[in-house]
């Protein structure tokens, strides 16, 4: 854990609205480092899903920056940041977000596909057997339950291998048997990539099994627990 | 950080392929919206190709002979003409009255006698085939005009009477070279031998007789130009009021004629097209705007903006392509039905090839089409921000401030501007077009922005919740409100407006049967005869509405200036044509109801001093300026070898579309009375019957003397004309389709707006029947702003047209507009609620999950 993967200085978000200004996120900081696993925790309305959007380059911040893996969102545009989101970061969505038109292999084809990778087939194969899924390849999203969109969502996440996974709210659509069979499956892949998680979720159960919590209210960070640090020193 | 794309094109061909598999319904909407403006292009280039190529492979037989010499005098002669080796025919015109004793009717012809083998090229069409021959054997033999045997029921071997001579009739006359569908309209033709021409005596001095000379060229050589040389000889001729004809002249004039019906067809087949640009921008707005979250993904996973829309792209071009191509296989169909649909106005046999150039040009605008007009809404993908993912408000894309948006409507009005030239080859005419076409657009947009503010601004909240939502349905995110109206509105101006311009043009025709106007003409009218013709309409109780004298006579010189002079002088800027006129003019003191006056005055103009020696004679207005005469010039006139020296004294504006005598000079009283003249007589008849009765009574006693009927010749315009409707119709049955089908796809398209509020609606416990009327009351809205916009477009552009271009008065009549918006608003309605049932008869669920 040298490396720092992604860096938050001094993050706001303000939005203008009908002459009134609304701020949403006040003066964030703080550092992830690689194999990390990050939660943002708060009521809804805290600004949690803004600052997954603005550390995934989603969205522009008002003041502040963002590195993630060394490069400064700040003055890269759109496509700039598509391009990094492509080499660095992988996505799993609370509604899962699966395009409506593909199948699920050729969902968890398209973040390689975008890469120019040759053999994109063979590993999004290999990815949804991974998830138990090998055999609905061929189905449409319409006609998958949430449970397994969402796992053929991890399994796009984590076709392009990327260094930090952002999760938002990714069992919060689902029952809870479903859940811990997502949740174990986020962690598992997490482990064995040695990526960087930042979860977003209500759930203080799963955000215990991250290393490090981040509590937001009215946009502002109003603590942060390094449950890692904490069980070492237990 | 660098954005090189690392993707190969065959991805984005893939992506778009995979998007589109489960589209294929809306992209098949997409298509149809284009396919019948091509189908339409490509059959009428095509029928255009094929129809000019014949043309010119025909161009002998369009004349009948090599080159054909005609004048109003019966000696003429064209002194290079000796030294070359002919065969020459002879065909003397006039029009004249024929008698049928069968039924004892009469009929004013146009009696061709006929000397020679004419034609040498082609042939003369009859029924039998062999009376073309047979007719020339040496005996009293004549072929009769098919519309005139029909209308008098006459059959081969009855005897019709042409002046003194009785003839038998050999065939009916179905076409021959050089006759056009007008020339028929007032005097159908009738051949004769020529040999029996002196015999009927109808042939005088001072008779109006054209007489016409057809050469066939023996062992001229190929590389002998006849044009060249009659363009030498051209002043020479010109002096001795010869008209020359060449085989090449009469293919210009005939490719002209229907490159203008191509023009106008082609113009038909554009509105198509532009009918299918709406649907195309329409359905790609829609569906575009479905696609935002996917676009939003796939930035997410990292997609540049380009690669969306290049996606996108793909799909909308291959669509585009595939329409046209479907489009111009229909019009390759469509152009074997052209030649019937047009089989009354051919001068040729069509040959039914296949004109690949129209094809490839049909196609090409199809996809160019295509992708302009699907370009504007597509750029919208490059814009659409990762962040939807996360927050659904964020798809609301502005691209006012984009320079590409705007660099796509230049090329949109570029386009159109271009295309419209090249149909109607006037770059001022082709730029109102499309001006026309975007104020149309704009109308409609405030149209809709207006009724959507109204709706919000007195909203009925104390109405039922039906009526509430339905209403609310206009304005609220994700209406429809323009888009429906801009399209249907736009489709029901274009459709209304060609029906309300065809009606007009038969209105106009019409009028001059109505009322108490003269309908009865009789013409040739010798000034013994004056009286006594008079006093035969008395005893029929026919009124003599008009009896005039007509002068013939020619202009000797204008201000000196002889046509010989005017001919050799290269620097006078004098047109020669009204020395080459035969003036047919008449005298009074005072103006008609027909005429005003424009300049001067008619008999003591303010500017000249009244003369002993110069009488004073009025021009019309028109004609003066045309041919630069000016008050005040002196024209000597030269009246059957006497002269007499005039001055123009005033101009006269004159209103030809009044069946009247009306002349274009007009002398004052007191100078041509004892010219030779003769006279026409005008009056009304009530009926038929007391026409037919009088012209027969007219013929007997007076064989010499002609008579037409306006109440035939409007019946054989109608005829014509329902003709010339049919094709119209059939052109615009083109544009009706695709705007149906516009319509049918743009309101297909909105439900995918809807389904998901329908569907919410539903599982909440909505009934069937109060989701119908939501959504009915929606289309019902916007099909009736639509209809009611498109409606008041159509007239506005109606009366544009009236006034500008056909110089009439546009008056809209009530029904038509209540058929067309009861129409309008029902198909609409009917089209809505048709896609809502498929929704409400399934389970909300399933719903759902198809229609994605």
């Amino acid at each position: 854990m040298t490396h720092p993967i992604l860096e938050v200085e001094n993050l706001s978000k303000t939005y203008t609205n009908a002459h009134r200004d609304l701020t949403v996120l006040s003066e964030i900081s703080f550092q992830l480092f690689e194999g990390e696993k990050f939660s943002i925790v708060g009521s809804s309305g805290s600004g949690k899903t803004t600052l997954l959007g603005l550390c995934a380059g989603l969205d522009n911040p008002s003041t502040g920056s963002v590195k993630l893996n060394g490069i400064n969102f700040n003055g890269l545009d759109e496509d700039q940041r598509a391009s990094v989101r492509n080499e660095n970061v992988g996505f799993v969505f609370q509604n899962f977000q699966l395009l409506p038109t593909l199948t699920a292999l050729e969902n968890v084809m398209v973040p390689l596909e975008l890469r120019g990778e040759s053999k994109a087939n063979k590993r999004a194969l290999d990815l949804l057997d991974r998830v138990g899924l090998a055999d609905r390849h061929d189905h449409y999203p319409t006609q998958l339950s949430g449970g397994e969109q969402q796992r053929i969502s991890i399994a796009r996440a984590f076709s392009n291998r990327p260094k930090i996974l952002f999760a938002d709210e990714p069992t919060g659509n689902l029952d809870e048997e479903t859940s811990n069979k997502i949740e174990e499956l986020i962690f598992t892949l997490n482990k064995e990539l040695g990526t960087t998680l930042v979860m977003v979720t209500h759930d203080l159960e799963l955000a215990k099994k991250t290393d490090r919590i981040l509590r937001l209210k009215g946009g502002k960070i109003i603590d942060e627990q390094n449950l890692k640090a904490i069980i070492n020193e237990q | 950080m660098s954005s090189k794309s690392k993707l190969s094109t065959g991805w984005y061909f893939k992506m778009a392929w995979r998007d589109a598999r489960k589209s294929k319904g809306r992209l098949l909407l997409f298509i149809s919206s284009i396919t019948l403006g091509i189908a339409a292009l490509v059959a009428i280039n095509s029928f255009s190709s094929n129809l000019k190529e014949d043309i010119n492979g025909q161009s002998k037989e369009l004349l009948g002979a090599d080159l054909e010499l005609s004048s109003n005098d019966s000696i003429f002669n064209y002194a290079f003409l000796d030294t070359l080796s002919y065969s020459v025919s002879y065909e003397n015109s006039f029009a004249s009255m024929i008698y049928f004793p069968k039924n004892q009717e009469s009929r004013l012809v146009d009696i061709r006698s006929l000397g020679g083998e004419f034609p040498y090229y082609g042939k003369i069409e009859t029924e039998p085939i062999a009376a073309e021959s047979t007719f020339r054997d040496g005996n009293k033999k004549a072929l009769v005009d098919q519309s005139v045997m029909i209308q008098y029921d006459v059959n081969v071997g009855d005897t019709i009477r042409i002046g003194l001579v009785d003839f038998i009739v050999e065939g009916a006359l179905l076409s021959t070279p050089s006759q056009s569908l007008g020339a028929t309209l007032v005097a159908p033709a009738v051949y004769i031998p020529m040999k029996f021409q002196a015999e009927t005596g109808l042939v005088q001095k001072g008779s109006r007789v054209n007489y016409s000379r057809f050469y066939k060229f023996d062992d001229l050589p190929e590389d002998f130009d006849i044009d060249a040389r009659i363009r030498k000889d051209r002043d020479s001729l010109r002096l001795q009021s010869i008209r020359t004809e060449t085989v090449a002249e009469r293919r210009e004039e005939t490719g002209d004629t229907f490159d203008d019906l191509a023009d106008f067809l082609n113009l038909v087949a554009f509105v198509a097209l532009l009918l299918g640009c709406v649907g195309v921008a329409s359905a790609v707005y829609i569906y575009m705007k479905e696609k935002i979250k996917t676009v939003a993904i796939l930035r997410c996973m990292g997609a540049k903006g380009i690669d969306a829309f290049l996606i996108f792209l793909i799909q909308m071009s291959t669509v585009g392509f595939l329409g046209s191509l479907i489009g111009a296989l229909i019009g390759v169909f469509v152009q074997r039905v052209l030649p019937v649909i047009f089989q009354n106005f051919l001068p040729v046999d069509v040959s039914l090839s296949i004109s690949w150039p129209a094809i490839f040009g049909g196609v090409l605008t199809g996809l160019i089409i295509s992708v302009l007009f699907a370009l504007a809404p597509l750029l919208s993908v490059r814009k659409a921000s990762p962040l939807i993912t996360l927050r659904s408000n964020e798809s609301n894309i502005s691209l006012s401030k984009d320079r590409a948006l705007w660099t796509v409507y230049i090329a949109i009005f570029i386009f159109i501007v271009s295309f419209a030239f090249v149909q109607i080859g006037d770059l001022k005419d082709s730029l109102y077009f499309t001006l026309a076409v975007i104020i149309a657009f704009a109308f409609l947009g405030f149209v809709a922005k207006v009724f959507m503010w109204l709706v919000r601004k007195y909203f009925p909240h104390n109405a039922s919740y039906v009526w509430r939502q339905g209403l609310a349905n206009l304005y609220r995110p994700n209406n429809q409100t323009l888009v429906l109206i801009a399209s249907i509105g736009l489709g029901t101006a274009l459709i209304t407006t060609l029906y309300f311009i065809q009606t007009l043009l038969i209105n106009q025709v019409e009028i001059t049967t109505d009322d108490d106007r003269p309908n009865l003409m009789v013409f040739d009218i010798q000034t013994y005869q004056k009286d006594d013709v008079a006093a035969l309409a008395r005893e029929n109780d026919l009124p003599v509405l008009q009896q005039v004298p007509v002068v013939t006579m020619r202009i000797e010189s204008i201000n000196g200036l002889t046509l010989e002079k005017v001919v050799n002088d290269s620097t006078l800027e004098m047109r020669t044509s009204p020395f080459r006129r035969e003036w047919r003019v008449t005298y009074r003191d005072s103006l008609i109801e027909s005429e005003t006056l424009a300049k001067g005055s008619l008999t003591e103009p303010d500017s000249i001093q009244q003369s002993q020696e110069y009488s004073f004679v009025s021009i019309e207005d028109d004609y003066a300026r045309r041919n630069n005469m000016e008050l005040g010039d002196t024209i000597v006139w030269n009246v059957q070898g006497f002269p007499i020296s005039t001055i123009l004294g005033s101009t006269r504006e004159i209103d030809w579309e009044r069946l009247q005598t009306n002349f274009l000079a007009l002398f004052p009283t007191g100078v041509l009375e004892q010219a030779p003249q003769f006279h026409v007589l005008i009056t009304r008849v009530p009926d038929k019957e007391t026409g037919a009765l009088f012209q027969r009574e007219v013929v007997k006693r007076f064989p010499s003397v002609s008579v037409i009927d306006v109440g035939l010749i409007l019946d054989t315009l109608d005829d014509i004309l329902d003709k010339i409707a049919f094709v119209i119709r059939f052109m615009a049955l083109f544009s009706i389709s695709t705007g149906l089908l516009v319509l049918i796809s743009s309101v297909i398209l909105s439900k995918f707006q809807r389904i998901r509020e329908s569907v919410l609606l539903r599982t909440m416990g909505g009934s069937k029947k109060q989701i119908l009327l939501i959504n009915g009351l929606e289309y019902f809205c916007l099909g009736s702003m639509a209809s009611l916009s498109g409606i008041l477009l159509a007239m506005a552009g109606s009366w544009g047209l009236a006034f500008y271009s056909f110089d009439s008065t546009f008056v809209p009549s009530p029904i038509p507009i209540i058929v067309v918006f009861i129409s309008i608003t029902t198909i609409t309605i009917l089209i809505g609620l048709a896609n809502s049932r498929s929704i409400l008869s399934k389970p909300p669920l399933e719903v759902l999950r198809n229609e994605i």
